[in-house]
């Protein structure tokens, strides 16, 4: 567990880039600093290894002071990973993730039996091992940079925007296999971005920092949609806030219809009109087809794919979104193989959504409630 | 052409010579111009004074300072050392801005990097910070080196051996022939140093090569 008490960063010039922050970032979490620029959010990440070094206040780890510790050995025992990657551009793929394991003093066969592993377990082929940074993508960088700052298998990880380089699609992978690996390793994670969609995403608690390094509310993401403390906290989480928690709504038990379906290659029966939901083999879901348009065969070609498909077992977005997107305004529902359970219309969703539970209120943060 | 082969023994001496005397003060002053280029880099007051301070020694004309060091260093006009001394204080010139601007060009975010590993600042200057100023420094050495092998030919006029001896030999004697030699063995003898720098500096930045340039 990782400890702010009453940290304040200034600078010579008076300049308050963090602000008594008190805070804890609990171990095998994921903690997420989030804010607009100037929020103190990498200034407050940075004084965790030390980079930065605080006014006044104490940071513990597990108890104990990192003031008094000596600071390359704190470094070495957290992960660090930053925007660009800042992978040692005169280094391999292989050299770079063996880094702090060297640094350590392990020997360098084992560093790269290790590094190798690693590798593979952050998606890259092996093949990789020899090459420079500059000959992988930006995305394959980041991976590597992951796998550098897991390379000494640290309690603590310290993420400085890791993922905000790279494109959206790319951005997205990166963050599930993130959540995935961290499914795995739970480390305790402190996660800094700028993007409060990532934030609500990756955290298990998300921190809101305001301009001048003050913090604006800590609470999971469910809660922080649900009942953001201040318009700052209200106008930085953003549009869409009952729609987006959603995602953390677990879909309850939903009154499917059974689907009629056609397979590609057969014809649409006569008894079929408007949208039908056209199968493969296994029974997945492929597109909807109109039957009065269907000459002969269906094809792959004729498949309409706008509507999404949701899990059984995801949250209420999915579910909501599938049936909003499809074109017979029937949402596909699947089970966790991909195989169609059957199809569910908006207002029966909407209806299990009026029946959950939102996040309940804590008394602190009552609106006319006393508060720092 | 006569004149060269029969003498073939005293271009090689000379040669030699001015390998020893251009060559040795480019290590010396490469080695002299890493720490005071990384404490221009180190400390913001110290960069302008450091590179301005030391680059103006470069403009010291060399024949003056062949003849006022022996008695700064006490040491007799003909002893070599003199022109070791300063052909070595003419590279550093060269090279502390190269070394400084060499280090500053190691992208902040990878230096960033390096210290949250854990890199203590002297294991970080040698592990990451050289190793990615090679080929800046590199292509500051290659200068130095030409300009080494040029100047030590003055040294001449005060009578250290070297191939500016063919120079004043043949002004005195009006012969040509042997400013020829000395002449092509100064551009062999810089192309030489030059060759070596190159190879050299492949060899320590192999990851040039295999991003071709990309780094």
């Amino acid at each position: 567990m990782i400890v702010f008490d009453g940290v304040t960063k200034e600078y010579p010039d008076g300049t308050v880039a963090v602000d008594h922050l008190s805070l804890e970032a609990p171990s095998g979490k994921i903690t997420v600093l989030v804010g607009p620029s100037g929020c103190g959010k990498t200034t407050s990440l940075r004084m965790i290894n030390r980079m930065i070094h605080p006014t006044s206040g104490t940071i513990t780890l597990d108890g104990k002071d990192t003031g008094r510790m000596k600071e390359s050995e704190l470094r070495r025992g957290m992960g660090y990973v930053i925007q660009h990657a800042g992978l040692f551009p005169h280094r391999t793929v292989l050299d770079n993730v063996g880094t702090v394991p060297r640094l350590l003093g392990m020997d360098r066969r084992e560093t790269e039996r290790r590094s190798l592993e690693l590798l593979e377990r952050v998606g890259l082929p092996t093949a990789f091992a020899k090459r420079y940074p500059a000959q992988l993508s930006g995305g394959q960088q980041q991976r590597v940079g992951v796998a550098r700052a897991l390379a000494a298998d640290p309690p603590v990880m310290l993420m400085d925007e890791p993922f905000s380089a790279v494109d959206p699609v790319v951005r997205e992978q990166l963050q599930d296999e993130f959540l995935r690996l961290q499914g795995d390793l739970g480390k305790t994670i402190v996660f800094v971005t700028h993007d409060i969609d990532e934030a609500i995403k990756l955290g298990d608690q998300v921190a809101v920092l305001q301009v001048g390094g003050h913090l604006a509310q800590l609470a999971d993401p469910a809660y922080l949609l649900a009942h953001p403390v201040n318009d700052f906290v209200a106008d930085f989480v953003g549009r869409d806030r009952g729609y987006r928690a959603l995602s953390f709504q677990p879909t309850p038990h939903l009154p499917l219809a059974a689907e009629s379906t056609v397979s590609l290659g057969e014809r649409v029966s006569d008894r079929d009109d408007g949208w039908v939901l056209v199968v493969d083999g296994d029974n997945h879901p492929l597109g909807w087809v109109q039957a009065e348009r269907v000459r002969g065969e269906v094809t792959t070609e004729m498949l309409h794919r706008g509507g999404t498909v949701a899990r059984a077992s995801g949250p209420l977005r999915g579910a909501l979104d599938a049936a909003l997107s499809s074109p017979s305004r029937r949402g596909v529902i699947v089970d966790d193989s991909g195989a169609l359970v059957g199809t569910v219309k908006a207002h029966e969703v909407l209806t299990a959504i009026e029946e959950t539970a939102r996040p309940e209120l804590v008394d602190a943060d009552h609106p006319g409630a006393s508060s720092s | 052409m006569t004149w060269f082969l029969d003498h073939l023994g005293d271009v090689q001496d000379r040669t030699l010579q001015h390998v020893y005397l251009a060559g040795l003060p480019l290590l010396l002053g490469l080695l002299l111009a890493l720490p005071l280029g990384w404490l221009a880099r180190r400390y913001k007051a110290l960069y302008a004074p450091f590179t301005a301070g030391f680059g103006l020694l470069y403009t010291i004309p060399s024949l003056a300072l062949f003849v006022l060091l022996p008695a700064i260093i006490h040491r007799q006009i003909l002893d070599p050392v003199n022109v070791l001394v300063a052909m070595t204080l003419y590279t550093v010139a060269l090279l502390v801005r190269t070394v400084a601007d060499g280090l500053g060009a190691v992208p902040e975010h990878v230096q960033q990097a390096a210290t949250a590993m854990g890199y203590t600042r002297v294991k970080r200057f040698f592990a990451v910070e050289l190793p990615l100023a090679v080929p800046v420094i590199s292509a500051g050495l290659r200068v130095a080196a030409v300009s080494n092998v040029s100047i030590v030919s003055v040294a001449a006029i005060i009578g250290i051996p070297q191939l500016g001896l063919f120079f004043t030999d043949g002004f005195n004697r009006d012969f040509y022939d042997p400013i020829v030699v000395g002449i092509v063995a100064c551009i062999v003898l810089a192309l030489l140093f030059d060759v070596v720098i190159i190879g050299v500096t492949r060899v320590l930045t192999p990851w040039i090569r295999a991003t071709g340039g990309r780094a």
